[in-house]
This record gives structure tokens, C-alpha cells and sequence, in this order.
């Protein structure tokens, strides 16, 4: 008997792989998208497949694109850049979609790229770092800001405020990596001294060393973390328990109420740069951003019973860039998609406004970021 | 196991990956059974060293990154030859198999896998960290692999190329097992002391199993990083080398065609699953679950034992 089942799970198995084949003959429009559902990366993937999932659903029911029903066919990376790679040639190969929207980290994205330029494949991808889209790879976009964007935010505000000489804090992640790297060059550009350069492993539950070392640094005015996930939310909290008074800003990475919620009152006063998709409710009336923000959390906090965060944010943007696009195109020809996301321009999504151009695969530029406090564990906008 | 026998298994394999393309209807299938075959060599390697020689290494998906990163990073900073550099890396990785394996095979039990694992962790950090060679955790492009101007491209080219790697691993590995090599170490297995007893020189023999199946996954690694294109630090992870093992104990151990029937299962079953959205990993897991507790000496063996007429013990 028992080995009757396994016959029948061996039988299954090689069913599904068939059947994966055979559903071609239908005419819908196909969205691949690889996104780290599970994983390391999984609070940026999970969001991405929800929106994903929740708009096409949506569009479908209002009658679909150019009268041809959407259909998502998405795959999950596990966070691991290596099975992206696998899961885009069978996007690419097997299940012959008309554009991909996907790649949640930097790495993924990257091990993608040979394969759709090779295709000859519209991607917009989810991912934060600055090699996506520079130099412009022809078939590749990107909706989320990157972290040069960031440290330029960031250290524009700091030199409102007179503090030339900082602390960089970074993770060790490929983000926070990324990330050190930008605010590097880009202190540089602007003038502005690292006195401090530490950094953090991702799992890390005591930051107090480094801090320790950060405070005793001469002539320190601020600090500046660069990090995602929990680490932050610790450094938040060892920060208070220094007894350090000195200026504490993030980056964009820590976008989300979780992070209010895991720092507690250690979140007070800490400054970071993040989409207006946070902020929706408290944005000005005539905020061209403000219908699309709360929209967008409107439809997501109904429907998943949880708060948005600007990650989720990214995929909507992608695929509405992509929607816009096919419309525009009037058919899913690739070199006339491709050649309408190159010409979007003015379109408002949650991540600000984007003008793409043959120059500029991204097209946000720095008005995209709003620079925000938290007070009294909520967001504030910092003019 | 007679002569006959093992021409007519290897024969039976080489018919298979002869047909397979036939059947193969696009890029993707033949993307899957590229990648089978990948896992499949260094399942073999890892067999000889656990299955046949009784020494788990739970770090072996280091000796595969040193490969991959030696073919990503010699071609790209320094300008080598994208073999030279597939050989420097397999150079790199025997020998810090063969510097380790002394000290490490004085230890027994869970105190080797504990240093097997540690070796596999600190290979991955280094990876992860000297970012200006290495890009850090979001990895590296790597360059096309060549000879004599012809360039492999495409995944019909390779799948012949590790159509036939594949065989060839295959044939090598059955004549070394039934050498009197294969013969010491499964002596070495059976139990060390009658083994010594009997002659065999323990310690030269794990050495050279080590160091073996270590060049055997440094090439593999190299492969693997010009057929994708790409790496990434995740290839020398800790869960890569479990996924190793996990073939290797799933398709029997000791057991040449378990190592292949594990790497082809544990390769195809998440692409199979992945329409089970978001409960693959629970469905990937009752697999496993139900094979280790039904069939404990893995497919292969358990599938020869029950169907076999060649007379071998039924556990």
C-alpha cells in the first residue's frame, strides 16, 4: 500500500509538470512575475504578490486590458538569485509571458537581466539598487527609488540642519552593502565628512559596540543607518539605551509601521526619506500623490487586514506602468510595450512621480521621497 | 554486480540522455534536466564520500562556491582563460580539502559534520564579504565559456556537454567503486579498526575521497556559474550543502544511480510543486518526510531490494 501512494504522489508530480505545459491554447495577457515570497526577503516579496494579485484581479473584473483578461503567472525565488534565474527561463520559455514584473531584491534582478535582454522580454523590476538601470539596459525598468536617492535626501536634510560630519551604520546585506557604497560617493558629491564607518550583520541583537565607538568618535554631529528589517529597529533601541542624543536618521529600507512598532518610544525623532504611500492621510489636499496613495492602501489594508508598506507600493507601480503601457501600445507586441514604458511620462504612483526616458529607466527623481519624522510613534512630515 | 550488468546500466543511461531531447519540448525542460545533471555530478562526489566512505561533509557547497567564484572572478578581474580558471578553482579546492581532511577526520559522528559545517559557513562569509571581488550578497556576472573560438551558448550545447560529463562521471565512478580503492574505502566504512587491521591505509584513503569529491564539486560549481551566468552567494550556503546531502540520503546511499534518481527528484519536485502556491514547501516536505520514513536506505536501494532478481538482501 504504502508504496501504491508514493506511486501516486511520483504520478502527480509528473502531472503538474504537464499540465503547466498544456495551458497555452487561451488568449489572455500573461504577467510573469519571480518575487521572494519566502525567505530572508519575504516582507518585501509577501506585499508584492498580494497587490499583484489583488489589482489584476481588480482589472479583470472592470473588463481587463485591450479586451483581454490578465492572467498572473508568478513564481516564488525563495529569495535565492540562483532559482530566479530558473524561474525567469520558464517564464521566458515555457510559459511565454508578455512582460515580466518581479524580481524583489537586487540580486534576483540581476541574475534575471541576461535572460530577458537575450529575449527580448519588457521587465520592470521591484528592486532597489542603482546597477539595475544604470548603465540603461534597454528591456529593463525599475519602480522602487534607489539608494542613491536616498543618501541624497538624507543628506540634503542634514545640511538644513548644519550637520556636515556623520556616522554611516550600515548592514551587510546586499542592500545595506549597496547602499554604503552610494552614501559613500555621494558624501563626497555633497560635502559631507564620514568621521564613522561601521557596520552590522542582518541578524545581529546588539549593536551597542559599534555604538559605543560611534559615540565616543569626535566630532560626530549624526548618524545615519542604512539597514532593513529588524536590525534597525535594534539600533533604535541600543541608541536609547546609550544615552545618545545626536541627530538618528534611516534609510528608505525601514518604510513600514513594523518599524514603529518593533522600536517603540526608541523611534522618536528618527528621521527617514520614504514614498508618500506612508504619509497618504496627512498629505495636502492638492497633493497630485493623495488620491493614488489612498487608494492604494484603502484597497490593500481592506482587503489583507494589514498595513501597506511602500514595497507592495512598488509592484502596484510596476504594474500599472506595464497596464498603461499595453494600452498604449494597443497589443503586447514586446518591442512596442518596451517602447511605451521608455515614453511613460507624468504618471503619478505610490513611489511619486515617473518620466521615463531613453536615459532614464526609473524616471522618479529626488521630489519622490518626502523626508519624515516619527513623532509620537507616528509619521510626520518634516518640511 | 557483473561486468555485463554494468555496461547494460551505463548503456541504459546514455540511451535516456540520447532520446531525452525527442521529448524535450522547449529551453525550459532542457534547463531543469541541465540543472539534474549538475546536481547529479556532485551528488556522485558526495556519495563516494558519504555513502561509500561513511564521512558526512555538511559543508561541501563551499568547495561549489570556490569553483563558481574562481571561473567568476579570475575571468573578469585578471583577465584569465575562463578553463584556466575553472582548473585554478578546482586547484584551490583540493587543497583546502586536502589541508583540512587531516585534522578534520581525526573527529567522528556529529563532531565531523560540526567541522565540515563550520568550513562550509567561513567559505560563504569570506564570499559575502570581500565584495570588491566577489560583489558581495547581490553576487556577480560571469562570463562565457569557450575554446578554439567556439563559445557554449544555449542550453541545447550544454545539455550535450553535460550529457556527456554526466556519463563519463558515471563510468568513472562505477570502475573506481569496483577498484581496489572503492573496495578499501567501503571497507573503511564497514569499520575502521578491521581495516586497518586488514592494511588499508585509513587515513591516505578518506584524504583522497575528500580532496576528490571536493575537485569534483569546484568543477561543478565552475559549470554551474557559466551555464546561469550568475552567481550569487547563496551557491556556497549552508542549505545548499543540505540540499546536497538530502539528495544523496533520498536516492540511497552508497548507491551510483541513487545519487542520480535523488538529484533528478530533488531538482524537478519544486518546479512540479510550484502550483501549489505558497504550500510547497509543506507538500516538498511530506515528500521527503514520507520517503526517509518509508524507504530509510533511500529510493534506490529500497526499489532494488523490493523489485530486484539479483538476489540482493531484503532489509
Amino acid at each position: 500500500m504504502v508504496k501504491h501512494s508514493l506511486l501516486k504522489i511520483v504520478t502527480a508530480a509528473a502531472i503538474a509538470v504537464g499540465a503547466s505545459f498544456s495551458a497555452l491554447a487561451a488568449d489572455p495577457i500573461k504577467i510573469g512575475s519571480v518575487l521572494s515570497v519566502t525567505g530572508p526577503a519575504a516582507f518585501l516579496g509577501d506585499p508584492e504578490l498580494k497587490t499583484l494579485q489583488l489589482y489584476i484581479e481588480k482589472i479583470n473584473k472592470e473588463g481587463g486590458v485591450l479586451g483581454r483578461q490578465l492572467q498572473l503567472v508568478h513564481y516564488d525565488d525563495g529569495s535565492d538569485a540562483a532559482k530566479a534565474n530558473g524561474f525567469a527561463k520558464r517564464l521566458i520559455d515555457d510559459d511565454k509571458v508578455d512582460i515580466i514584473v518581479g524580481g524583489t531584491v537586487t540580486g534576483s534582478t540581476m541574475s534575471m537581466i541576461p535572460l530577458v535582454e537575450k529575449a527580448e522580454l519588457p521587465f520592470i523590476s521591484l528592486a532597489g539598487a542603482v546597477v539595475i538601470v544604470e548603465p540603461v539596459k534597454k528591456w529593463v525598468f525599475k519602480t522602487p527609488h534607489t539608494d542613491r536617492m536616498a543618501a541624497e535626501k538624507v543628506f540634503d536634510d542634514m545640511k538644513k540642519r548644519n550637520l556636515t560630519k556623520i556616522a554611516l551604520f550600515s548592514e551587510t546585506s546586499g542592500f545595506g552593502a549597496s547602499g554604503k557604497k552610494e552614501t559613500e560617493a555621494m558624501a563626497t558629491k555633497m560635502g559631507i565628512t564620514l568621521v564613522a564607518n561601521e557596520t552590522y550583520g542582518p541578524k545581529d541583537t546588539d549593536m551597542t559596540p559599534q555604538l559605543t565607538k560611534i559615540k565616543n568618535t569626535a566630532g560626530v554631529q549624526a548618524v545615519f543607518v542604512f539597514g532593513l528589517g529588524q536590525g534597525p529597529s535594534v539600533v533604535n533601541k541600543n541608541y536609547k539605551q546609550l544615552g545618545i542624543t545626536l541627530p538618528l536618521y534611516h534609510a528608505h529600507g525601514v518604510a513600514s509601521e513594523e518599524f514603529i512598532k518593533l522600536s517603540g518610544p526608541a523611534a522618536e525623532g528618527v528621521r527617514l526619506p520614504a514614498a508618500a504611500l506612508l504619509v497618504a492621510d496627512k498629505l495636502a489636499a492638492g497633493d497630485p500623490q493623495k488620491p493614488v496613495a489612498t487608494g492604494y492602501r484603502k484597497a490593500y489594508s481592506e482587503r489583507f487586514k494589514e498595513d501597506v508598506s511602500t514595497f507592495g507600493g512598488h509592484a502596484y507601480d510596476g504594474l500599472m506602468i506595464a497596464v498603461d503601457a499595453f494600452k498604449r501600445a494597443g497589443s503586447t507586441d514586446k518591442a512596442k510595450v518596451r517602447d511605451a514604458i521608455e515614453a511613460t511620462k507624468g504618471y503619478i504612483g505610490t513611489g511619486g512621480k515617473v518620466n521615463m526616458s531613453a536615459t532614464d529607466h526609473m524616471g522618479l527623481d529626488q521630489s519622490a521621497f518626502r523626508m519624515l519624522e516619527i513623532k509620537n510613534g507616528d509619521w510626520t512630515l518634516v518640511n | 554486480m557483473s561486468g555485463v550488468r554494468r555496461h547494460y546500466s551505463l548503456m541504459l543511461l546514455a540511451a535516456v540522455l540520447l532520446l531525452l531531447p525527442l521529448v524535450l519540448p522547449n529551453n525550459f525542460y532542457y534547463d531543469i534536466v541541465i540543472r539534474m545533471a549538475i546536481n547529479a555530478i556532485i551528488a556522485l562526489g558526495l556519495n563516494l564520500l558519504i555513502g561509500f566512505a561513511g564521512q558526512i561533509s555538511l559543508g561541501h557547497a563551499g568547495f561549489i562556491g570556490i569553483g563558481a567564484y574562481a571561473s567568476a572572478i579570475l575571468p573578469t578581474h585578471f583577465g584569465w582563460h575562463p578553463l584556466l580558471a575553472m582548473a585554478a578553482g578546482a586547484a584551490i579546492a583540493s587543497s583546502i580539502a586536502a589541508i583540512l581532511a587531516r585534522p578534520i577526520f581525526r573527529l567522528k559522528g556529529q563532531y565531523l559534520a560540526m567541522a565540515t559545517l563550520g568550513m562550509g559557513i567561513i567559505i560563504a562569509i569570506v564570499i559575502k564579504n570581500e565584495a570588491a571581488y566577489t560583489g558581495g550578497p547581490d553576487g556577480m556576472p560571469v562570463a562565457p565559456i569557450g575554446l578554439m573560438g567556439f563559445e557554449i551558448a544555449g542550453e541545447k550545447q550544454w545539455y550535450w556537454v553535460l550529457a556527456a560529463t554526466l556519463l563519463f562521471s558515471f563510468w568513472a565512478a562505477k570502475n573506481l567503486i569496483d577498484s581496489p580503492f572503492g573496495r578499501a574505502l567501503r571497507a573503511l566504512h564497514g569499520s575502521e579498526v578491521a581495516a586497518q587491521v586488514m592494511g588499508v591505509d585509513i587515513v591516505r584513503y578518506k584524504v583522497a575521497i575528500f580532496v576528490l569529491s571536493a575537485f569534483f564539486a569546484s568543477l561543478m560549481g565552475s559549470v554551474t556559474a557559466h551555464y546561469i551566468g550568475f552567481v550569487t552567494p547563496n551557491i556556497a550556503d549552508f542549505f545548499h550543502s543540505i540540499e546536497l546531502v538530502t539528495m544523496v540520503v533520498i536516492g540511497g546511499m552508497a548507491s551510483i544511480y541513487g545519487s542520480l534518481i535523488g538529484a533528478v527528484l530533488l531538482t524537478a519536485l519544486p518546479q512540479a510543486l510550484s502550483t501549489f502556491e505558497g504550500w510547497e514547501t509543506v507538500v516538498f516536505g511530506s515528500i521527503l518526510m514520507t520517503c526517509m520514513i518509508f524507504m530509510p536506505k533511500g529510493l534506490v536501494p529500497t526499489l532494488a531490494a523490493r523489485f530486484g532478481r539479483n538476489g540482493r538482501e531484503d532489509p
